[in-house]
Formats: structure tokens, sequence, C-alpha cells
């Protein structure tokens, strides 16, 4: 495969207290690759002036304060001057040092309200999508959205259906969902427009945990079936 | 020993200056919605800028006192009487009902020594969406008993007691609330501003906007005309920063605000800078502003400005306690 150099595309202020820097403007596993290990090396460099490291899907944005004494009065600069010398350094390609995280879920129908339809819309049984689903090894490409909420790639193709037209005004907390080529689980109950198909009895976000998000971006998942015997073990 | 809460009013939380340094894990800072007027009001009483104090929003609660304590208000006047801007003793046994804002959105009653909550993530922030942080991660209600930190600690309080009236004719000035709607706020283009409708784009900047009911402390939304862009093309799910303005399908703008989302799938039309957010803050429902354009020089100017406004204030505040 041909290397392509991975530059930016866009670079912007997000206000003067953050800045955001665009490698891909449409969803690029390559770039987004890219961009969790920018973030990673932008993270270790902890300037004193910077305030967080956030790696989006195609790029990332670094918040910052715009006053303080290392920056000299031009922060974005400071910014893209740091950006710039943690590029030389991040490939997209070579030694992957993600960790995976195993995540048990329960695809039966009472943790799964979606899942019928879901099935009936891809044309596959019930069985069929939940045990795709969890055969399948994915990445957190983004948390957003809320605390903790990862969005991930890896989903089989077989299983893209669009979000839903309504969404649900309540989706459980651990709900798992899925919608186009992404799955999500959520953190707590909130409200949703992806069709939900399982349930983890993790907790995804732990104010009161040193680690309070499960995910981390760049995360390797894997999803494991569950009885509903003993998604209740795990609950408690 | 603590506040009680006879009525909690509209929206009372425990806000200070935010939990810093986990967006990356979608978690946005949060804290006060008028970082300046939660300066004020701890100043008055002796406390650091960013400790935490109660944010009253537009219908203000009535507490009862169980002991000697000093208490400030600071930002939105309320009708109830309660002294603005300057520091006030509460006996042990008084009552206060702080009324209804008749300017701005949200005042800030701060407390000598702080609130006796156990931070959660680095901050005693209330954050509503995810039911933590500071007081049982959620709103006041009735009965509630706010337990007072260390009153102690304030030497302030402890010099003002031995006042003989332990009252203070001076105040201090107050600095985010609007004398003249529509308030003025300046943005920076956004990253997609240049993808809408030549007329959108006009529009954002000639419109008189006005907050839309449906508004919280994590977004304002601003009613007015519908922006409409030129290809309605979806965007890839970006970052947000606070006082990013953000226009969904619908062309209703969002403000973001200080519990907003930390990505969003939506164009970004502007970016708030970060000296006119706190005055925004101060709109309630109803409220209006017009948007004007600027630069990164100008936004840092209006910083520093903002910034020294406030130094200067809490010198004053400083010099009136005689230290």
């Amino acid at each position: 495969m041909a290397k392509r150099p991975i530059q930016p595309t866009a670079v912007v202020p997000l206000g003067d207290c953050a800045a955001y820097f665009e490698f891909a403007d449409k969803l690029d596993l390559e770039v987004n690759t890219f961009v969790q290990r920018l973030a990673a090396a932008v993270q270790a460099r902890a300037r004193p002036w910077m305030r967080d490291v956030v790696p989006a899907l195609g790029g990332i944005a670094l918040h910052y304060d715009p006053d303080h004494p290392e920056v000299h009065g031009d922060a974005m600069e400071a910014a893209a001057i740091l950006v710039q010398e943690c590029m030389k350094e991040t490939a997209a390609e070579g030694e992957d040092a993600a960790r995976t995280v195993e995540v048990p879920v329960c695809y039966e129908r009472e943790f799964a309200p979606d899942l019928e339809e879901v099935a009936k819309q891809v044309k596959l049984g019930v069985d069929e999508v939940a045990r795709l689903h969890a055969a399948g090894e994915y990445r957190v490409l983004m948390i957003g959205f809320a605390p903790g909420h990862a969005y991930m790639s890896g989903l089989d193709g077989k299983l893209a259906v669009p979000r839903r037209a309504a969404p649900r005004a309540l989706v459980a907390a651990g709900a798992v969902a899925i919608a186009n080529e992404l799955t999500v689980v959520y953190p707590y109950a909130i409200s949703g427009g992806w069709s939900v198909i399982g349930r983890t009895p993790l907790t995804v976000f732990d104010a009161g945990r040193e680690a309070p998000s499960l995910f981390s971006a760049g995360d390797r998942v894997r999803f494991r079936a569950i009885t509903a015997e003993e998604f209740v073990a795990l609950q408690k | 020993m603590s506040i009680r809460v006879l009525r909690p009013g509209l929206l009372t939380t425990l806000q200070d200056h935010g939990r810093h340094g986990l967006q990356h894990v979608g978690l946005c800072p949060g804290g006060a919605m008028d970082p300046v007027a939660l300066a004020l009001a701890n100043a008055l009483v002796g406390n650091e800028a960013g400790e935490a104090a109660l944010e009253i929003t537009v219908i203000g609660p009535e507490l009862s006192f169980e002991e000697d304590t000093l208490v400030a208000l600071c930002g939105a006047e309320f009708k109830g009487g309660f002294p603005h801007n300057r520091p006030v003793l509460a006996r042990a046994g008084s009552r206060f009902n702080v009324g209804r804002a008749v300017r701005g959105a949200r005042a800030y009653l701060a407390v000598a020594g702080g609130f006796g909550v156990e931070p959660v993530l680095g901050s005693r922030s209330t954050y509503l969406p995810g039911r933590f942080g500071g007081f049982e991660g959620r709103a006041l209600k009735h009965g509630d008993a706010l337990a007072l930190r260390d009153p102690g600690a304030s030497a302030r309080f402890a010099r003002l007691k031995k006042t003989h009236d332990a009252t203070v004719r001076w105040s201090a000035p107050p600095h985010t609330l609007p004398d003249r709607e529509p308030i003025l706020v300046h943005v920076l283009e956004g990253q997609h501003f240049a993808s809408f409708d030549p007329n959108a784009q006009r529009a954002f900047f000639d419109t008189v906007w006005k907050i839309a009911p449906e508004s919280n402390r994590m977004g304002f939304r601003l009613a007015g005309p519908a922006l409409v862009r030129v290809e309605a093309d979806e965007i890839l799910s970006g970052p947000t920063a606070l006082g990013t303005v953000q226009v969904p399908a619908n062309g209703t703008p969002i403000a973001l605000m200080a519990d907003h989302q930390t990505t969003g799938g939506y164009p970004r039309i502007a970016e708030i800078v970060s000296a006119d957010v706190p005055r925004l803050a101060q709109l309630a429902p109803g409220g209006t502003v017009h948007f004007a354009r600027c630069d990164l020089g100008m936004a840092a100017e209006l910083r520093h400005h903002g910034k020294e406004r406030l130094a200067a204030a809490l010198r004053g505040i400083a010099w009136s306690y005689g230290e």
C-alpha cells in the first residue's frame, strides 16, 4: 500500500482557549489511528499551559490557558509548534500498544429492545446478529456525546442499520447499541437514537473510580456474550 | 451546623471553577456559568476565587442559617431584599429569601470557608447530567441541610465579626450584568462559517437573537431566523469548546455553555470569546443578544480587560477590609 503523508486539513481556533487540528473531514480509520497516537504524544509533553488534549474522529483539540507566560501571548502558535513536533514522532503504521478491554454483554430479549427489529432489517436471525456483534474486533475512535461514551469501529458490515427514526427518550445505562458502521455503549440512562441490541453490567463511567472512564480513545474492545444470570451476578 | 433549604428556588446547585483535564473522556469542565460573579462572591467572604458557591438561577431559594456565618451574593440582582455585592453577617436563626431575578439570570451565594461537600474528580461542581458532584449530584431540594466546611478559615469573617455592628457600607461593582439588551457578544468565525448560505452568514450578525425557553447549563438555544447551509452534507463529529455556536439541521443555533458535550456533529458557525461567555450566561430565557465578529487579538484584549477589572475589584475588596 502506498504511504501518504498525513497532514492537517485545517487548523482552526475553538474560541481563544482551544484550537482544533484536523487531519481528515471524513471518517478514515488510518487517520484516526494517527490521531490517537498524536494525542498521546502531545499529552506526554504535558506543557504547563495545556489544559486538555482531546482526540476526535479526524483530529485533535488542544485546550489551553492563552495567558500562560510560556505561550508568549500566542497560545495557538505554541500549540501548532507542539503538534508539529509531535507529528514527526507519530506514525500511522507500526507497533500498536493499545490495550484490549473485554466487555461482557447480555443479548437476551429483556436487555435488547431493538434486537428483533435489527434482525428483521438485516434479514438475519436474532442469534446470528448477537453472534456477529460479539465476534467483532472493535476500536474506540472517540469519546464524546457524554462522559465515557465511546464510538467504536469494527462492526460487521452485515449489521449496518441507520439510526432510529425516533430516538428513545431513555436508553438504559450500559446499553450496547449500533448505527451505520459503529457501535457504542451508553454510559448512563440518557436519550439515544441508536438501536439497542444488548447491555453490559459494567459501569462505563464512574466519577468515584480512579480511572472514571472504562474506555479510552484508541482502545481495542471485544464483546463477550453472557446470559441473564451472569449479567445479574456481574452487576453485584 | 448548617444552612437549611426552606425553598430550593428554580435551579440551585453548588458550582466552583470546574473539573479540568477530563474532556478526553467526554467530561466537560462544567462549573460556574459566570465565574466572574463567583470570584467576587468568594472574595467578599474571604475565600479562594474558585471555591464552590450556590449557583442561583432566576428564582432564588429561601434559606435558614443555623449558625453565624459570613455570606455574599453576587451576579444577578434579585428582588428579595438580600443585600447584593457585599459581605453579610448571617446570624444563627436568621432566614433569607433571595426572591426573583430582576436583572441578570444567575447569582452566586458564597459562605466563608466554603461548603462541606467532598470534591469529585477534583471539583465540588454539580454535574447534573451525570448526577455527581456538589450536593448529592443534584439541585437543592426542600429540607436539605448544607454543612459549612471551615468558617474559621476566613480571616475576613474573623475581621468583620470584630466590627461593632458587623455590617459594611461598601459594595463591589457588578461586572457581568447587562446594562441593556440586546447584549453584544464577540465571536470568531467558526470552522464551518463559510459553508453557510451568504444570507445565513449575514443573518447571524444582523439578527437580535432571543434565548429560547429550552436553554440550560448545557446550551442556550437561540431563537431567530433558521440558518441554512449551502450544502446540507454531514459534518464529521469534532471537538467543541465552551462558547462554540453549532447549528443543527433545523437551523436553530445553540451556544454551548458550562455543561456542554465535548464533541458534536453539527457545523460550528462561530466561537464566542471567553471574556463574553459569563455575560451571555447572565441572560435568562427571553433575553436578547447580537453577535459581532472579532479576531484572536481582540479576544485577548477583551480577556485582559476583564481580568484587569476583576483584579481591580478584588484589590478594592481587600482595601475595604483594611488589608
